[in-house]
């Protein structure tokens, strides 16, 4: 078992694995990859040390490589559940399940999110993100699983005990499996309802019967997930206390997904300040 | 004391209530709705007689649940004068509960 397990390989997860390692903490860092600063159009010009503007993409992998200089392990994995059973962290990725004592949560926010008309409006009236929560109420009822990656596999997984009753929509991406129900690739367009939702629109002009969609698009970046969890959710970011815990003794979160500003600066402070705070927790938790 | 509503005691607890009533509905599967219990512990320590802290399991008394048309849990509730003056889904701080009910 880890003692500490870093979802994110970021600014923020790096730099806390960077002072956990070297204050003699071994950290299993994870992600799937390189986050916003990958795509992210503009050379960086306000991170200290870099005379020249540097490329955000160079700067992370940069980063991702001085962790491994030190000896840092490193999974290239999505991770597509977490769960905590006696104070132990089960998280689960498309390939492995990793078991820790602590998990820091650095994955960072998506800048868009999937805004499509109708999604706000349906959100608990018959939009879920958790499959484990609400498939409950749709036993009976036609579902709507909407992704493509591992993450929206696992939920379908579950989903498809309870109800054969299944569209996947992909959202216009592909799918590297089949599966024994209706597959839709054509891009969402529309949630379609009146108090609540009865259909899905897509681009080629078609209309879908639909009682419940099941958002599973992404990967756990994004904040839905981190409310499947069961963590506070609060002006979209993930609370936590002055010791970067969220309402979940020993997950911890940092960077973007707990706000403030949105700056690698920040992100690298939060690293460097949570590693003094698991520490503390590991020493309490081991007495 | 967080109350256990039932078929029973729902109309006297929520719907005749003299003060506001924050109504969890949840279920045993949802991890989420887990990690709600404690903070409804503490808000109900917390706010006193000022309001009442209650919970309704959808699997048992889904009458109910199909009738304020429940489709996502946790769903926080609140009640006043018997009608609804809040609802939002997920887990939410002891803070922001006692923001819903007005205190």
């Amino acid at each position: 078992m880890k003692d500490v397990l870093i979802v994110g390989l970021g600014p923020a997860g790096i730099s806390a694995a960077i002072y956990l390692k070297r204050s003699g903490v071994d950290p299993l860092l994870i992600g799937k990859d390189l986050g916003n600063l990958e795509l992210f159009p503009l050379p960086i010009e306000n991170y200290y040390g870099f005379p020249e503007p540097i490329h955000s993409k160079t700067l992370v992998q940069n980063g991702i490589a001085q962790a491994q200089h030190l000896g840092i392990e490193i999974k290239k994995e999505a991770v597509i559940e977490i769960a905590e059973k006696d104070s132990i962290f089960y998280v689960k990725t498309a390939q492995n399940e990793y078991l820790a004592k602590t998990v820091i949560l650095a994955s960072g926010k998506k800048l868009k999110s999937f805004s499509v008309p109708g999604f706000n409006k349906f959100k608990g009236k018959g939009i879920s993100f958790c499959a484990t929560c609400d498939g409950f109420f749709y036993r009976r009822k036609k579902i709507a699983i909407i992704g493509h990656s591992a993450y929206m596999k696992n939920e379908l997984a579950y989903l498809s005990q309870l109800n054969q009753d299944i569209t996947i929509f992909t959202n216009g991406e592909t799918l590297d499996e089949t599966f024994p129900f209706l597959i839709v690739k054509e891009k969402i367009t529309k949630f379609l309802g009146d108090q609540k939702l009865t259909g899905i629109k897509t681009s080629d002009g078609q209309i879908y019967s639909i009682d419940g969609a099941f958002v599973a698009v992404d990967s756990p970046g994004s904040l839905e997930f981190a409310q499947q969890i069961g963590i506070i959710v609060e002006k979209g970011n993930v609370v936590v206390d002055k010791k970067y815990q969220t309402n979940i003794p020993g997950l911890f979160a940092i960077g973007d997904i707990i706000g403030g500003k949105l700056q690698i600066a920040k992100a690298v402070y939060d690293g460097m300040m949570v590693a003094d705070d698991i520490k503390r927790y590991l020493k309490n938790k081991n007495k | 004391m967080v109350i256990e509503l039932t078929q029973d005691n729902f109309k006297k607890e929520v719907l005749e209530s003299d003060v506001p009533v924050l109504v969890d509905f949840w279920a045993r599967w949802c991890m989420p709705c887990l990690r709600t219990a404690p903070i409804l512990e503490e808000l109900a320590l917390e706010v006193g007689d000022r309001a009442k802290v209650a919970k309704l399991d959808v699997d048992a008394i889904y009458q109910i649940a199909d009738e304020y048309e429940i489709m996502s849990i946790p769903t926080l509730t609140v009640f006043v004068n018997g009608e609804i003056k809040e609802q939002v889904i997920g887990v939410k701080s002891k803070q922001e509960m006692i923001r819903l009910l007005g205190l």
